[in-house]
């Protein structure tokens, strides 16, 4: 199997997910535990070679990465505690299926930021495009700018906050955690969502199928004024709460066709 | 999957060949069929036609190269006939020509009449439009043409992943919004409503080169332009009446626009500076121009934008 097995200790799993021919940057500083390595002239590979290696198997505990240029899926799957921090803009599908780390972007970030993440933090000091925290599991996102459309689609668990504004369909289909959105919200918010809460503190578009003003209470005050102390965003707006109307989806414990003749 | 992107210098002409060679060819992994430039070079009195007399994988064997230089002294025979004076006619493949001509007349007329040459294709018209599309990535397709010298205002581009319909001229990007001079798409997305505009639009005398549902939207912009309203307005338009996930770009002489649908399920990422602005599918084209960290957005649902030169 090309790429399999093991070179320059860097690990190749079977379906050779390392580029055979990719070779471990020379440019790499090592200063005790922190590491810092300019990404300009290097493929997508050997970014995320670098990281893994300095991350997994020389015990580096804080890198950064120089001059992304936009480049696509970097640092993605790593699953253990660490900081990385970007120096510039990555591409689309960065930090996706994370697990621990704690990851500041200084830049802007493409569609699919923190898909599917597990756990840790990761702060964008710019925009963010579409898809921003797709399907997070848990895990705090904050996009210090304006995000894409369909924010925290699929949202699992988690906390995103956006300090701007934020495009149609968020929140499309969320089924748990929070999002906190202090600009305006586009059409469809919270549309067919199963649970969960979305705050905003801007205008909202329009309300999506079985999205509803949620009643305020102690817990939602202490979670944002929480959140935004951890993450240093000052003194939090006002926001309004959503959440699901709990009439679309079947909350019984009813088959679809019994469902129906309660209905009737 | 494609890659759509584009640019306009509002500030005077720029390698606009060279630059969208770089966005497109950064965004290859999106589509590595075809590649298709519109560009716009400086304005003048002679019309420029761009047209090709065969597909590339077809523009060899048994006397083909008879067949395509009889058609080409076919065309040029018509250009005369319907009264333009040819300036010059260049050809870098042997089957895709540039023509400059004078001429005063109707231009779908002319069009119409060049196509009835066997295998003719007219890819573009206009004063400073000129079209050029190929198999391969952008670096071939650039090469082949020497795109990367090409001085310009502004211009689009796309990189094709085929599939829906063949790998083909005739399904390359961007597509010239026939018989409005200048005017050229580039989209990202399907059409669900094709048949049905298309009918419309072929009830209104517009042909179609294509199977593809993008020319819908150039042929429709071309429609409701002809009409009177502006680009911009038309674009307004073409968010109520096509349906479908898309996001495309649209450039005229003197301007290049963006219109997003109401899902805003396609992307696309824009840099607006003063002199210039840059938008493609994904920012790691904005980055093949502009190599330095810069602020980019995704532009929102329903959201129809244009610059002028």
């Amino acid at each position: 199997m090309p790429g399999s097995g093991s070179r320059s200790g860097v690990s190749y799993d079977a379906r050779g997910l390392v580029e055979p021919h990719a070779e471990m940057p020379d440019n790499i500083e090592v200063d005790g535990g922190r590491a810092r390595f300019d990404a300009a002239d290097l493929t997508i590979r050997q970014i995320n070679m670098a990281l893994r290696q300095l991350i997994y198997n020389d015990g580096i505990v804080d890198v950064t990465v120089l001059n992304p240029s936009s480049k696509h899926s970097l640092a993605v799957g790593i699953l253990k505690r660490c900081r990385i921090h970007f120096e510039g803009s990555p591409g689309w599908f960065a930090c996706g299926l994370i697990d621990g780390p704690e990851v500041t972007i200084n830049g802007r970030v493409g569609w699919s930021v923190a898909e599917n993440m597990m756990s840790g933090v990761v702060t964008i000091e710019r925009s963010a495009g579409s898809l921003t925290g797709a399907a997070i599991r848990g895990g705090d996102l904050i996009v210090k700018g304006d995000v894409g459309a369909r924010t925290g689609i699929d949202q699992k668990g988690g906390t995103i906050i956006v300090t701007g504004d934020v495009g149609i369909n968020t929140g499309f289909m969320m089924q748990r955690g929070r999002q906190i959105i202090c600009g305006n919200a586009g059409m469809n918010l919270g549309d067919s969502m199963y649970d969960g809460a979305i705050y905003v503190a801007g205008k909202v578009r329009s309300l999506g199928v079985d999205c509803v003003p949620g009643e305020w209470d102690d817990a939602d005050t202490e979670l944002i004024g929480r959140k935004f102390r951890i993450h240093g965003l000052g003194d939090p707006p006002q926001f309004q709460k959503f959440v699901c109307g709990k009439q679309l989806h079947n909350y019984d414990a009813l088959e679809p066709s019994e469902r129906k003749l309660v209905i009737h | 999957m494609c890659g759509i992107a584009g640019v306009i210098h509002r500030d005077g002409t720029a390698d606009v060949g060279a630059e969208l060679t770089a966005m497109l060819q950064s965004m290859k992994h999106r589509g590595p069929d075809s590649t298709g430039y519109a560009v716009y070079g400086p304005a003048d009195d002679l019309v420029v036609i761009r047209f090709v007399l065969a597909e590339p994988n077809k523009s060899t064997g048994f006397g083909m190269e008879e067949r395509l230089e009889r058609n080409r002294a076919e065309v040029e025979s018509r250009l005369a006939k319907i009264g333009a004076e040819v300036a010059t006619v260049t050809s870098d493949t042997g089957y895709a020509f540039r023509a400059t001509i004078r001429y005063g007349g109707d231009l779908k007329a002319l069009a119409d009449y060049l196509e009835d040459v066997p295998g003719c294709e007219v890819l573009s018209l206009g004063s400073s439009l000129e079209i050029i599309k190929d198999l391969g990535d952008a670096q071939t397709v650039s090469g082949q043409y020497n795109l990367g010298s090409f001085q310009g205002t502004h211009g689009i581009g796309h990189v094709r992943m085929a599939t829906e319909s063949e790998v083909d001229l005739a399904s390359a990007h961007p597509y010239w919004a026939y018989p409005f001079a200048d005017v050229a798409v580039v989209h990202n997305g399907q059409l669900t409503n094709y048949h049905q505009w298309r009918r419309r639009l072929e009830q209104h005398g517009h042909r179609f080169q294509s199977e593809c549902d993008s020319e819908i939207i150039a042929v429709y912009l071309a429609e409701y332009m002809a009409r009177g309203l502006s680009l911009e307005t038309a674009m307004k338009h073409s968010l109520d009446d096509l349906d479908g996930v898309f996001t495309y770009v649209c450039v005229t002489g003197h301007e290049l626009g963006i219109a997003k649908d109401e899902m805003a399920a396609k992307p696309l990422v824009l840099f607006e500076s003063d002199p210039l602005v840059a938008v493609a599918t994904e920012e790691v084209a904005i980055r093949a121009v502009v190599k330095r960290e810069v602020e980019t957005r995704d532009p929102y649902e329903r959201e129809v934008l244009v610059w002028q030169v």
